[in-house]
């Protein structure tokens, strides 16, 4: 039995102060076939063991690291202490979606990066204990349903169902108002459902969390665009909103402007994606057909470009490609997410961009042209600029081609709302430390005001949002 | 929610669904579309708004059945509801006073020019309809049209009802007995659309058509529904589906209406083996 560590009493003692208790994940050669999740996930004695490094500091910096402001050190505590069940209830209390942003946050650039450990060792997993006692708690009864305000008679609607958006709601109900989601597809998540892949955040999980707050009464409408089946205006007019929430996502798919970018094959990220994950175009027995390459080009370098990269191997492509224009140093994709594609077997082509899609005389996509790049002098975004390098273009064989070189907002809203103020990206213009837009009653947050993020931005822009909403409704009696 | 109300066969395989969708009566507006799944995890199936009453609260749509989608949709009775439908999509289509408009509607694509021709009809322009399919039990809205145009025409390529031939001989014989028009809606397979609008155009008729790419979401989401319009990329669902016919690439329109040719018939093998009858 070993003898160092604060936790020698009451639980067994940590691996090692500076090293991590590593998270076991499933061999690349299976899962590089199938669509369950990569990582295994602690077991109870490995989330008690990683849970004991943590120093519980008293001015907790990954506190203020954490966009929601969750009680880390204290549900850190509650974990190695063995009390699992309050462990999520302590997230939960800021936060409510632990299960996905244990699995989907950045937490590196986050929470971990200002945690002390990080200093001479490897941070404390705040992201794996996080997703531990979500799923401990989704696995080992009923979780609890957190008490709610009497309610107060006022409506508010929310645009969007993807993590701002759920976010908002969770707040808006404990408050006790009418709370209401409108999300334009069939099944809600956002781009939680339609975006991420099941191996990286199973749908069980997207569905679990809504269930959760469909049970504290908030009510979810799906099949409703608005701009469309209703515009903003109309949802005060007609529908009796007192506020309204824009989170409808930046999911318009930028393209490239190349030749040959509409030749049967190209797809968006998006496209691709629901395809395979909303649409179940992966299932034998979907509906929704998918061209299955056998060699598949992936163009970008983030987390969404992995996403598809990885997916295309896992719908039986014999050789999966990454396309990226800059080094891996500047890739945006996550440390993490990158290295699994490598261990699956992702290929990855950088500082290489492409020049035009090759179509066949039916107009399918057979081949990718391309250009070597070396790096320049930092553009605007503080990143040094690709250059072509002269005489260097090359020619490859692919069936598809997956564009997924980032999304804009949806102008929709926008463009049915001219009294809102947008950015000449076409961004809703808020300010940040409110989320109140130009028009009255009326909020934002997450990619739509933002342009793509990430999902913890998205729900840290919610709370800002849900508070002014409070704010202003509250204060009008 | 998305009760079918009545259902009607207009002709072999064409089938009419009134549905109750109040939202969508309400706001729709002649052109726009929507989207709707028949059952389970069907496919998402994009149909354009045949017809409506706000103040009933319902909304027509009429479709083939042409693969595993449909055929679903097509098993459902009066009664049933849809498992989902969202709406309306898309831009209305350009309602003016033009002066004289043409309205060009072939085989099931008669059932989206219905509610333009009343549009335009209402909007005070002289409308001239011509409709055509392969023979007179597959034209539909026939008596609808003829009553609601000011100079109607009908053609089949058998010669059981009207003129013998397809529509764009109807338009043919109409601009040889000098007869001009200010504005022209054409609405029908692809082909016909690229072929119609190229005569109507030469003759300097400023012209319209309604595109029905392959498509997801109806929201801007996917861009598999992505057009070569005067050389640059527009999405079928948020930018149309109505468009100029004078800038619209029709090759690559055409190329990308077959991009699941395989996959369809492989669902079709599977669902309607010929041999079993013979």
């Amino acid at each position: 039995m070993p003898t160092e560590g604060r936790l020698k009493e009451d639980g067994p003692a940590p691996a090692g102060r500076f090293t991590r208790v590593a998270m076991r994940e499933r061999d690349p050669r299976v899962r590089a076939r199938d669509f369950d999740e990569v990582p295994c996930g602690y077991t109870d004695d490995e989330a008690r063991r990683e849970a004991g490094r943590c120093l519980n500091c008293r001015n907790a910096a990954c506190v203020r690291g954490c966009p929601v402001e969750v009680k880390i050190p204290e549900f850190i505590g509650q974990i190695a202490r063995g009390e699992f069940a309050a462990a999520a209830r302590t997230i939960k209390e800021t936060n409510a979606l632990p299960a996905i942003c244990g699995r989907v946050c950045p937490q590196e650039d986050q929470c971990e990066k200002t945690c002390v450990l990080g200093k001479k060792g490897q941070p404390v997993a705040i992201g794996d204990l996080e997703r531990f006692a979500a799923d401990w708690e989704r696995r080992n009864g009923t979780p609890e349903v957190p008490a709610v305000k009497p309610p107060r008679g006022k409506k508010v609607a929310i645009v969007g169902s993807g993590p701002a958006g759920l976010t908002v709601a969770a707040e808006l109900i404990k408050e006790g108002f009418d709370t209401v989601i409108l999300e334009a597809l069939h099944e809600a998540g956002g781009v939680l459902v339609y975006g991420i892949p099941e191996f990286r955040l199973p749908k069980e999980i997207v569905r679990r969390e809504i269930e959760g707050l469909e049970a504290m009464g908030v009510r979810l409408v799906t099949n409703f665009v608005v701009g469309r089946t209703q515009t903003i205006d109309g949802l005060f007019e007609k529908d009796n909103c007192a506020a309204v929430f824009i989170g409808s996502g930046a999911g318009l798919p930028s393209f490239m402007g190349i030749p040959g970018e509409n030749a049967i094959g190209v797809y968006s990220a998006n496209e691709y994606l629901t395809r395979s994950n909303l649409m179940r175009a992966y299932r034998d027995d979907a509906s929704t057909p998918i061209i299955r390459g056998r060699r598949v080009v992936t163009v970008g370098g983030g987390n969404v470009a992995m996403d598809a990269a990885r997916t295309a191997l896992r719908l039986g492509a014999a050789e999966s490609t990454i396309l990226y224009r800059r080094s891996e140093a500047e890739m945006p994709a996550r440390k993490a997410e990158v290295r699994h594609a490598k261990e699956e077997g992702i290929r990855f082509e950088l500082l290489c961009a492409p020049t035009e899609i090759l179509e066949d005389s039916d107009g399918f996509v057979m081949g990718i042209r391309c250009q070597r790049m070396e790096l320049g002098e930092p553009d605007a975004s503080g990143r040094r600029r690709p250059v072509p390098i002269k005489g260097s273009e090359f020619t490859a064989g692919c069936d598809v081609v997956i564009i997924a070189i980032g999304n804009q907002p949806n102008p929709l809203i926008a463009a049915t709302t001219p009294d809102i103020q947008t950015s000449k990206w076409g961004t809703i213009v808020v300010k940040p430390e409110d989320g109140r837009t130009s028009k009255k009653r009326v909020y934002a947050g997450g990619d739509i005001v933002t342009g793509a993020a990430t999902v913890i931005l998205a729900m840290g822009a919610g709370k800002i949002a849900a508070r002014s909403i409070v704010e202003d409704l509250v204060g009008e009696g | 929610m998305n009760d079918i109300l009545k259902k009607e066969t207009l002709a072999p395989g064409v089938i009419r669904l009134r549905v109750a969708a109040p939202r969508i009566a309400d706001r729709r507006q002649p052109g726009q579309f929507i989207i709707l799944r028949a059952a389970g995890d069907g496919e998402r199936i994009p149909l354009t708004i045949a017809d409506g009453s706000a103040a009933e609260g319902w909304i027509d749509i009429i479709f083939q059945v042409v693969g595993a989608g449909t055929r679903l949709l097509a098993e459902l009775r009066e009664g049933d509801a849809l498992q989902d439908l969202v709406g309306p999509l898309g831009k209305p289509a350009r309602i003016e006073r033009f002066g004289r408009c043409l309205c060009i509607g072939g085989g099931v694509g008669v059932a989206p020019i219905f509610p333009i021709v009343r549009a335009l009809k209402e909007a005070g322009n002289e409308v001239t309809t011509i409709i055509g399919a392969r023979t007179a039990d597959r034209l539909i809205l026939v008596k609808e049209l003829e009553a609601l145009s000011d100079d109607f025409h009908v053609a089949t390529e058998d010669g059981s009802l009207g003129r013998r031939g397809f529509a764009s001989d109807a338009f043919l014989d109409l601009a040889a007995a000098g007869r001009k028009f200010d504005y022209a809606v054409v609405i029908g397979p692809a082909m016909m659309m690229k072929v119609v609008s190229a005569m109507t155009l030469e003759r300097g008729i400023p012209t319209c058509v309604s595109l029905n790419p392959i498509m997801i979401d109806g929201t801007g989401l996917c861009g598999g529904c992505r057009l070569e319009i005067n050389g640059e990329t527009k999405f079928g669902c948020v930018d149309g589906p109505e468009f100029d016919a004078a800038g619209i690439d029709w090759d690559s329109f055409l190329r990308r209406l077959n991009s699941y040719r395989a996959f369809e018939r492989r669902t079709q093998g599977h669902e309607q083996c010929r041999l079993k009858d013979v």
